[in-house]
């Protein structure tokens, strides 16, 4: 089995995930080459063959360039495998390549049972066992799921590719989430609100109890979005990565994307009316409750 | 100018799901059904480019059994002038590559100046179809999207990446666009507008005229995942509730002083 895996640099370092594509090609047996869109200032520690281009020429976010590049690359290798990460790079470019090499697509795998891949569905309340169907197969993997057992090592054979500027999309830079106000990663307890706090009158009894507890609020997504909380309480991918003491997830479901700002938390405490909501399986305790009335009877008890 | 955008109808996720007999799918019995949550945002965007360009179309797709009207018939009371609803009883079998090429077999003649979908359905959630149908169809496309500007010529996205960071995109129609939570705030319906939806045209074709061909990834079972976590479960009276945790949190943490 031969894998082609698709290294991520941004802003002229390697991104994580490109080492669990490795860990994907280890698990399963794959013989890897890899490929990035990168500079040669910083390479992917990795002993084998590595097809670069530069980023300088190629554009950081430029998906027709990067396209046609791997196609190069794939047409070389003819790879059984393309693997990428589940993220915002990967979700982009992996169906226009699978579309491109008229192949099947296995988007956020989290194991490989056989040659089947497994993969999760409605919030990872079930899961798929899938198989592709074509000869060359695209697959992303969810954050996470594929770790490398040391810390990656190794220096990489370079293989250089001539990229060419121009594109239909224009990329005019990027824009930084704002900085500043509270600082959610030195907080030792958290007490974050979800949706299912239900309106923003609500999120009094969520910052009720961080006071009580001696600790900071913070909030998933949805909260952030419909403008209850400031985008620095967000804990998620897109938001902050926490570690604190305790975090007390209340009306939270715990989707992926949420789950990875805060599972190296030390002890989780998740309110939920939802006894099969997924943050149970990161939970040290599920309280099946209304927070309504559970939020302010805690706070009270704590108090006393 | 003519917009398209797609959607699909999903169960709520906080349903209790059941299997289907075959095993490859959940069952659709006794599921609360709604519009998958990223294109809530799709719709509005399109009914805001509407308003702004004056002269504009929004024409609302989606592909499944006649239930997913009700998803579409919400889209028409946002505002979407017409509904295509492509027939098929069984398109939760059908891969993205298939869901993506029966829209384009539709879309194909029609030419739209922009076509939104979500990033991803929350059910089967692949972030595939979106990207597929625009090569499909020969556009450019640019995924996850927070934020729309038109300026009459080009069109300027924020495309969102991890930890919060931001692309800035330019880029020209025709293309598609996929949405990302916090696009937008989608619109609710209002009772006037419900009425006005049920007067829109909302027209059904059988998928068998629109998809010709095999999916390229299948499913061989769908199951519930293995619970690795298992932490406890506290269920009861509240009362109760907090001094049990309370005993917990002295006992295995030092948060309490
Ligand atoms: C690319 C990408 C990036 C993302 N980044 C992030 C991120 O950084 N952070 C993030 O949080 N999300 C992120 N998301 C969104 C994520 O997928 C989920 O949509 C989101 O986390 C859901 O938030 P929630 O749990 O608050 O809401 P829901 O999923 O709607 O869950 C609400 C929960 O509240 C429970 N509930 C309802 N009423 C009550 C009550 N009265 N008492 C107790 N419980 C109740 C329900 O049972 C349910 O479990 C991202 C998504 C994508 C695609
Ligand atoms: N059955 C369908 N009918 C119409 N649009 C769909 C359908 N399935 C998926 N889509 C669109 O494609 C997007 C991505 O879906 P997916 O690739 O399944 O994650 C969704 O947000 C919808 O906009």
């Amino acid at each position: 089995m031969k894998a082609l895996l698709i290294a991520e640099s941004r802003q002229g370092k390697i991104l994580p995930g490109s080492y669990e594509t490795l860990a994907f090609a280890n698990k399963i047996g794959a013989e890897a080459a890899m490929f990035l869109v990168g500079s040669e200032d910083a390479l992917p520690k990795f002993d084998g063959r590595l097809y670069l281009a530069d980023v300088a020429a190629a554009g950081e976010y430029n998906p027709d360039e990067h396209l046609r590049l791997l196609l190069e690359v794939v047409a070389k290798e003819s790879p059984q495998l393309v693997v990428l990460s589940h993220s915002s790079y990967g979700w982009d470019l992996a169906p226009r390549l699978a579309l491109a090499l008229q192949a099947g697509q296995v988007s956020e795998v989290v194991a490989c049972e056989g040659d089947t891949l497994v993969v999760p569905a409605c919030n990872s309340k079930l899961q798929r066992v899938v198989r592709a169907q074509s000869g060359v197969t695209v697959v992303t993997l969810q954050s996470g799921a594929f770790s490398l057992a040391g810390e990656p090592a190794g220096t990489p054979t370079v293989e250089k590719l001539a990229a060419q500027a121009g594109a239909k999309l224009e990329f005019a830079g990027y824009e930084e989430a704002e900085k500043g106000g509270v600082d959610l990663s030195k907080a030792e307890i958290i007490v974050s609100a979800g949706r299912g706090i239900g309106k923003p009158e609500n999120l009094v009894m969520v910052e009720a109890l961080a006071k009580a507890l001696g600790g900071e609020y913070g909030a998933s997504r949805p909260v952030v979005d419909s403008g209850w909380a400031e985008h620095n309480r967000q804990v998620g991918s897109t938001g902050q990565t926490v570690a604190p003491k305790l975090y007390v997830a209340c009306g939270i479901s715990g989707a992926i994307q949420h789950l990875a700002g805060m599972k190296k938390s030390d002890f989780v405490i998740a309110i939920n009316t939802d006894r099969d909501a997924p943050i149970g399986e990161v939970a040290d305790v599920l309280v099946v409750a209304d927070l309504k009335q559970f939020l302010p009877a805690l706070t009270d008890r704590l108090q006393k | 100018m003519k917009i398209l955008v797609c959607i699909k109808q999903v169960p709520d996720m906080e349903s209790r799901f059941k299997l289907n007999a075959a095993g490859t799918w959940y069952s659709d019995q006794d599921l609360a059904w709604r519009m998958n949550e990223y294109d809530e945002f799709a719709v509005e965007q399109a009914i805001q480019l509407r308003e702004q360009a004056g002269d504009a179309e929004v024409v609302v797709l989606s592909i499944g059994p006649d239930r997913v009207k009700e998803a579409m018939k919400k889209a028409l009371a946002m505002g979407a002038d017409r509904g295509v609803h492509i027939q098929d009883d069984a398109s939760y079998g059908k891969d993205p590559y298939q869901i993506a090429s029966a829209i384009a077999a539709y879309a194909g003649e029609q030419n739209f100046d922009v076509i939104f979908t979500g990033m991803q359905s929350q059910d089967r959630g692949s972030a595939q179809v979106g990207l597929l149908l625009a090569g499909m169809l020969g556009l450019p496309a640019v995924t996850t999207i927070v934020g729309f500007e038109y300026d009459g010529s080009q069109a300027t996205v924020r495309r969102e990446l991890e930890g919060g960071l931001k692309s800035v995109v330019k880029l020209s129609f025709p293309a598609v666009l996929t949405c990302q939570l916090g696009l937008n705030t989608p619109r609710y319906p209002t009772l006037p507008n419900i009425m006005k939806a049920k007067k829109k045209e909302l027209v059904s074709l059988p998928i068998a005229d629109l998809l010709k061909v095999e999916a390229l990834v299948t499913t061989a079972a769908t199951r519930f995942p293995e619970r690795k976590g298992g932490g406890l479960i506290l269920e009861g009276d509240v009362g109760e509730l907090t001094e049990k945790l309370v005993a917990i949190l002295k006992e295995k943490t030092t948060v309490l002083k």
